[in-house]
């Protein structure tokens, strides 16, 4: 049932045949193209210390972890692990809404169908 | 300066052919997906770039940072990103000069 889709995943290859569709002027390989470049370019930025925004969607910044001692697992010796930076996603206000309104309503929705069921108990 | 929509639709028309419009409304698009994947319940993952995971929150205690007041942060769905291996690497070579924009 709908409630055991749980760990389904979209990945890049279904995205791109998501849009494929709905733009049938372009060539398939024009919309891989373009996502995969869309994508190249988030890395790029953000491996050059760019911020990404995107109103109604997000934005990804850096995050600054400073050096520290952690330790080889195999040996237990401690090593020097430097300072470095880890890329950070903020949703954005429309995204957070929309996810979480759909789950409220699934969840009302089930809710109902539970007291419906004890009901005829 | 940000990446934005513009700067990513624009060499889309200069690299691909893509005329203005389209290249458009294909990156809008793109976003759009994500967005429709991640509302019907469904993560999203961008091999080499990385995962958007969802997680539901339980109900649970808070306080209004200002008047100390407790207030029970409602139970949610909210939408995280993991990094992928690739990402990662790319952004850790990152040396942090001053021109960055990077930081909290």
């Amino acid at each position: 049932m709908s409630e055991l889709r749980q760990d389904h995943a979209v990945t890049k290859s279904e995205l791109i045949d998501n849009i494929a569709r709905k733009q049938p002027q372009l060539a398939y390989k024009d919309v891989e193209l373009a996502v995969k470049t869309i994508i190249e370019q988030m890395t790029q930025a953000l491996a050059s210390g760019r911020r990404i925004e995107i109103r109604g969607f997000g934005s990804f910044s850096l995050h600054f972890r400073p050096a520290r001692m952690g330790r080889n697992p195999k040996t237990g010796e401690p090593v020097p692990l430097p300072a470095k930076y880890v890329p950070h996603f903020k949703p954005g206000k429309e995204l957070r809404r929309r996810v979480d309104e759909a789950w409220q309503k699934e969840r009302a929705a089930r809710e109902e169908r539970g007291t419906a069921r004890a009901s005829l108990d | 300066m940000a990446l934005t929509k513009a700067e990513m639709a624009e060499v889309l028309f200069l690299e691909l052919g893509l005329n203005k419009r389209e290249a458009k409304e294909l990156v809008d698009q793109f976003f759009e997906e994500i967005r429709c994947a991640l509302e019907q319940g469904d993560n999203v993952k961008l091999s080499g770039f990385g995962n958007f995971v969802l997680r539901d929150k339980n109900e649970r205690p808070g306080r209004n940072p200002k008047t100390g007041e407790e207030i029970p942060i409602s139970a949610r769905r909210v939408v995280t990103f993991r990094p992928g291996q690739k990402l990662k690497a790319r952004v850790e070579a990152y040396a942090g000069s001053e021109s960055g924009t990077a930081g909290d």
